[in-house]
């Protein structure tokens, strides 16, 4: 009844083609845009320190994953890494050049990130699926140990940790110990919904085009007349580059410092689940995915001990950790068995069955 | 003259003047680096003489050492090709990818410690221990496989990351999460270790070491008459190749898929047993699994043999390259070297050493 | 459709929820505990975890609390993990925690820089950033009795005693097994120092947490440097693998000397009867044998309330977790003194924390006479460099092989004020110290 397309006009084909042709759609997308902005003022501290900027940041990074994974085909276990190349080069550059605007050195780091990325996407060329994966793996480990041995990277600090030193925007402090959560909330938000923006016209586009034949059928696309290395290097160059200004932003607008096992394998695992249970191949996939793999253990610490204490059962918080692990390995082979294509189907299926209600079909 | 030229003798193919060129390189770069160590031109703290003469000379001295280090490349080499082995059993019959054989590892190895600190005596504890593997290859088919049946391959490899998760949770709350120790006396495996003289100086044999070593190659020989000589291996094989035309000469898929996870299991088993009595088991074991991913790379998904060579080739690949190359870079290079043996590899020969050719159709 | 409902509702509770933390009871004194059950290091967490819960649960039990008012405990895992351990602090940030103990170097590097702005001291009791205890830089963390660095000096005292004095140390070759990770590196800046001085050639053997139970590699190595004397700075399951792999290597076990985390039973039992002669350094007895075992024995474990097996009480971690949470309930009642107030916060207790001065007779008192020597902190010197001993593991258990050794104080101290001095440097926009000092009335 509300979500329907009667009176909606288009007069160009570029209206036409739009990506959310219904007014409705686009009504939405403000509206959840401007709550986002302004749960900056009204939430909580635990609400944006905790839940809202990691979960923005895990998103931009299954985003990363997913245009990699899920549009290109290319299945890539070094995430973690990627990330981490992201964040060491953004505390190599900012400590080295204090002055220039921290933003710019966050979207610059992921440069770097893309360089690596495309130095380890060159065996995609001869190798593919699980094999390419351990192609990653051996980046993944490799990269580990360079943020552990490269005394360079932490600039020699004696801990071999890298810290988030106070910098500012318009005289706002936005990293380090000073900046309040809803400074690092606002600026996260914008990077998030800007890339997020260049992701969405990227896959709707030439370029995801590409990678979604490469994805169906490299050897039919070659025959096509799409160059496969080009376009293999471009998908494992976006697809890093989104991982490193998400390391970039997970080190130094949410905790502050990182060590060598921050961007550990299970780093890139946890990424992968939440491509996989929001949807391989949706951008709106990704951030279901992030909120339920992030959000699912911070709501069982949660109501699990709120539900059990009227009982008088006190729930130990390693048995909470316990359980973490197995919903989350229950979740995803039931979405796998209910919903290979994860929450992002659920939501299309959601928003179909809208566009005819009230009527069943 | 008219016929000379009609037979074309067989000559020299020219693929092997390419070798044989190569190999005269070689020899003679050997021969130019020797002399030039020699003379005292090129010495430690040269960049060609740090990385490809002196690793040699420091074998040459120590020789002792040496075959040390072989012998623990060996021994971990015989382990990696134990996990590699459950990986190749899942893959041929299922053509699943088994992340989670890591996990069986651990699991196996906890069950049977924990049976044993309730109480039950330790041969009654390796029964029961393998009573939960079927359980759990029954579970596993019933819950996972079954409903999957038809999705594509990623699919299945993601559910078996699921499945990893699950049993790392399921494990940690059972058993709690800190290391134990293995009951290898109980089970009359030997301890204690050997010393031989060798080339000069000691080298330590550990009993454990040799009987592990023992144990795999008495498990890869059964594996191999099983798969070959019985009806249920020919099954097997059978499914590996086609489910479909398994199923239409009546071959019962699910059972099929319940005694291989079930073998894949009792594998899991052993290998915890042995990782665990050289380490203690804890869940750190199964990241070390993670390594069985080169091993498969270099001898191939499919093939038994190829798990155990790959599995010596990166054991002794990783453990001279870390003792002898690996201060140059720092150390620690243990952690991705097989990596990168396995990558250089793909490169060349994706389908490993001993793996069927990828043959792909458009 | 039904599905999307119970999700979207499911998402709205939990926000709901987040977003109005329950606070802190107002009449009680919150304190979080950060331990880890899980994870590679649970080996090592679960005793310290319990000996903590178990003490503070007795303190309530018994006397209804500290000054008559109970203290709320509750734990937060983090599986010595830097990453978990900072969304802890994140989430009990906000509950007006008394003090906080985050159990992991690396994690403790985290939240220094957070201590003076959310105005929470931290104590890091014998772990940490050694150079923490320049208390006019850091007026908000504490590292009482003794450093890191204290204890590399011991180590090396220790070892020159039995090699005939500190100059027959010179060119001989000393190794240190660490963890790689901020926790393990700590004694590196002292030993280096100290090579410089005294002659001796310093080697390192980094060991990663994911290779902590696969050190194979590692004693190769040791086999071929052949060191003297070897100093065993790990944690978790690193601890009983070393000292099994320098069983299997036949390194001499007398020549091998553990900082006080690698003192764990479980550490050395893991090298089984070979490992006797395994040395670690200790500032508490082991046993059970003490009035405050015996009550805790009574008020807590008797009833239930300890997750900790009972024949197990006074292993050597236990009784470490006992007296961290000792340092707290001093500092706290130290606190309540100072401030007159019952149920303290945070700049309460670093008041307290600073004044702390736990003296034979308040040690008689509770309980724990002969358990541990008496701790003075200071408003300069947040540490106070206290003596630690030599023990010996004999086969079964620990037992103290040595007099209360001094640390090298004039060698460690000022490095440790360099050491804060350049960490305030790299950190531009260190605050300057602002807090008084404390003094108890």
């Amino acid at each position: 009844m509300f979500y329907r397309e009667a009176g909606q006009f288009k007069t160009s084909y570029a209206a036409d083609m739009a990506v959310f042709p219904l007014r409705q759609d686009r009504i939405g997308l403000a509206a959840i845009i401007a709550v986002a902005y302004a749960v900056a003022f009204t939430g909580s501290d635990f609400l944006l320190q905790a839940v809202l900027i990691p979960f923005l940041i895990f998103a931009l990074a299954a985003i990363g994953l997913n245009l990699l994974t899920g549009y290109a085909g290319l299945l890539s276990l070094g995430t973690g890494a990627f990330m981490g190349v992201g964040a060491y080069a953004c505390y190599k550059l900012t400590t080295a050049f204090p002055g220039v605007n921290f933003v710019v050195w966050v979207l610059v780091s992921g440069l770097f990130s893309a360089g690596i990325g495309v130095f380890f996407g060159l065996p995609s060329l001869r190798i593919k699926g699980f094999y390419l994966a351990v192609a990653t793996l051996a980046a993944q480990f490799f990269l580990q140990w360079c943020f552990n041995r490269v005394p360079w990277l932490y600039n020699y600090n004696v801990s071999g940790a890298i810290d988030a030193p106070l910098r500012t925007l318009f005289g706002v402090p936005i990293v380090g110990p000073t900046a309040t959560s809803q400074t690092r909330y606002l600026v996260v938000l914008t990077l998030v919904i800007l890339l997020t923006w260049v992701a969405s016209n990227l896959v709707h586009g030439r370029i995801g085009r590409m990678w979604m034949a490469i994805r169906d059928m490299d050897i039919a696309a070659e025959l096509m007349g799409i160059k496969l290395l080009q376009s293999k290097l471009l998908a494992f160059a976006v697809s890093s580059y989104y991982c490193g200004v998400a390391g970039a932003m997970m080190v130094f607008f949410w905790y502050g410092g990182a060590e060598y096992n921050v961007f550990d394998i299970n780093q890139s695992f946890i990424v992968l689940f939440m491509i996989i249970i929001g949807g391989l191949g949706s951008l709106i996939g990704s951030f279901f995915g992030a909120a339920l793999i992030f959000m699912l253990p911070i709501a069982l610490g949660i109501i699990l001990p709120a539900i059990l204490d009227p009982f008088g059962l006190s729930i130990g918080s390693d048995t909470i950790e316990h359980l973490r692990f197995i919903i989350l390995g229950a979740l995803i082979i039931f979405f796998l068995i209910v919903e290979p294509h994860g929450l992002a189907r659920l939501w299309q299926i959601g928003k179909q069955k809208l566009r005819v209600w009230p009527f069943p079909y | 003259m008219a016929s000379e030229a009609a037979v074309r003798r067989p000559g020299i193919e020219p693929r092997m003047v390419a070798w044989l060129f190569a190999a005269l390189g070689v020899a003679a770069l050997v021969v130019i680096l020797a002399i030039a160590a020699r003379t005292g031109a090129i010495g430690r703290g040269n960049l060609v003489y740090d990385v490809v003469v002196d690793p040699f000379v420091l074998m040459a001295q120590a020789p002792d050492l040496l075959v040390q280090t072989l012998w623990e490349g060996l021994v971990s080499g015989v382990l990696y090709a134990l996990i590699a082995l459950g990986f190749v059993l899942i893959f041929k019959a299922s053509g699943v990818f088994n992340f989670a054989q890591g996990i069986m590892v651990v699991f196996a190895a906890l069950t049977l410690v924990g049976l044993h600190e309730k109480g039950v005596p330790a041969l009654v504890a390796l029964v029961l221990a393998v009573g939960v593997m079927l359980v759990l290859a029954i579970a596993v088919e019933r819950v996972v496989l079954r409903p999957l049946v038809n999705q594509p391959d990623i699919i299945l490899f993601m559910a078996t990351f699921g499945l990893t998760y699950f049993l790392i949770g399921l494990g940690e709350l059972i058993f709690g999460g800190n290391p134990k120790q293995m009951i290898a006396r109980q089970l009359y495996l030997p301890q204690g270790a050997t010393d031989a003289a060798i080339f000069g100086g000691r080298v330590r044999f550990q009993h454990i070491d040799i009987a592990a070593a023992a144990i795999a190659s008495l498990m890869i020989a059964t594996l191999a008459v099983f798969f070959s000589k019985t009806r249920i291996g020919r099954a097997l094989r059978a499914v590996a190749d086609s489910h479909k035309a398994a199923l239409s000469v009546g071959i019962s898929l699910n059972q099929i898929w319940v005694i291989v996870w079930f073998t894949a299991g009792i594998v899991a088993l052993v290998t915890g047993i042995m990782w665990g009595a050289r380490s203690d088991v804890s869940f750190a074991l199964q990241i070390i699994a993670l390594k069985a991913l080169p091993v498969l790379i270099l001898g191939g998904f499919t093939s038994i043999p190829g798990a155990i060579v790959g599995g010596l080739i990166i054991g002794v690949g990783e453990k001279i390259g870390e003792f002898y190359w690996g201060p140059l870079l720092g150390g620690g290079i243990e952690s991705w070297l097989a990596y990168m043996i396995a990558l250089l590899f793909l490169l060349y020969r994706p389908q490993g050493l001993f793996g069927e050719k990828i043959i792909e159709r458009v | 459709m039904s599905f999307m409902k119970l999700k979207l509702g499911a998402a709205a509770a939990v926000l709901i929820g987040a977003s109005v933390l329950p606070a802190a009871a107002q009449d009680s004194i919150y304190v979080p505990l950060l331990t880890y059950r899980t994870g590679p290091f649970a080996g090592s967490g679960i005793p310290i975890a319990d000996g903590m819960h178990d003490y503070l649960r007795m303190l309530n039990e018994r006397d209804g609390g500290i000054g008559g008012v109970k203290i709320a405990i509750e734990e937060c895992e983090t599986g010595y993990d830097t990453k978990k351990g900072v969304e802890c602090y994140e989430s009990i940030k906000g509950k007006n925690p008394a003090v906080v103990n985050p159990y992991s170097t690396g994690i403790t590097l985290q939240l220094i820089p957070k201590a003076a702005v959310d105005k929470i001291p931290m104590l890091s009791m014998a772990y940490g950033l050694s150079p923490s205890a320049d208390g006019n830089i850091f007026p908000w963390i504490f590292n009482p009795p003794v450093t890191y660095w204290d204890g590399a000096s011991v180590f090396i005292k220790h070892a020159a005693e039995k090699e005939g004095g500190l100059d027959k140390l010179k060119g001989k070759k000393i190794g240190l097994i660490h963890l790689d990770a901020p926790y393990g590196k700590e004694p590196i800046p002292l030993l280096e120092a100290l090579a410089k001085d005294l002659g001796f050639e310093l080697k390192l053997y980094p060991v990663t947490a994911q290779d902590m139970q696969n050190q194979g590699s590692l004693w190769l190595s040791i086999r071929r440097d052949r060191p003297d004397w070897l100093y065993l700075q790990g944690w978790g399951a690193m601890n009983p693998t070393a000292v099994k792999e320098a069983v299997k290597a036949g390194f001499p076990m007398n020549k091998m000397v553990g900082v006080w985390w690698a003192g764990g039973d479980d550490d050395a039992r893991g090298g089984g009867a070979e490992a006797k002669g395994y040395k670690s350094l200790d500032f508490h007895a082991v046993g059970a044998d003490f009035g405050v075992i015996k009550d805790i024995q009574k008020h807590v474990v008797d009833k239930g309330l300890s997750k900790f097996p009972k024949e197990k009480l006074g292993e050597n971690l236990y009784n470490r977790g006992v007296y961290n949470s000792m340092l707290i309930a001093e500092a706290v009642r130290t606190a309540q003194q100072i401030t007159g107030k019952k149920a303290v916060n945070g700049e309460d207790v670093r008041k307290g924390l600073e004044a702390l001065n736990i003296t034979e007779a308040r040690l008689k008192e509770l309980g724990m006479e002969g358990f541990a020597a008496p701790v003075k902190v200071s408003c300069e010197d947040h540490n106070g460099h206290h003596k630690v001993f030599v023990a010996e593991w004999d086969g079964t258990k620990w037992q103290k092989a040595s007099d209360w050794i001094e640390p090298l104080k004039d060698k460690v101290r000022p490095l440790i004020e360099a050491g804060a001095k350049d960490y305030a440097e790299k950190n531009t926009g260190w605050p300057k110290r602002s807090e008084s000092c404390a003094k108890q009335s």
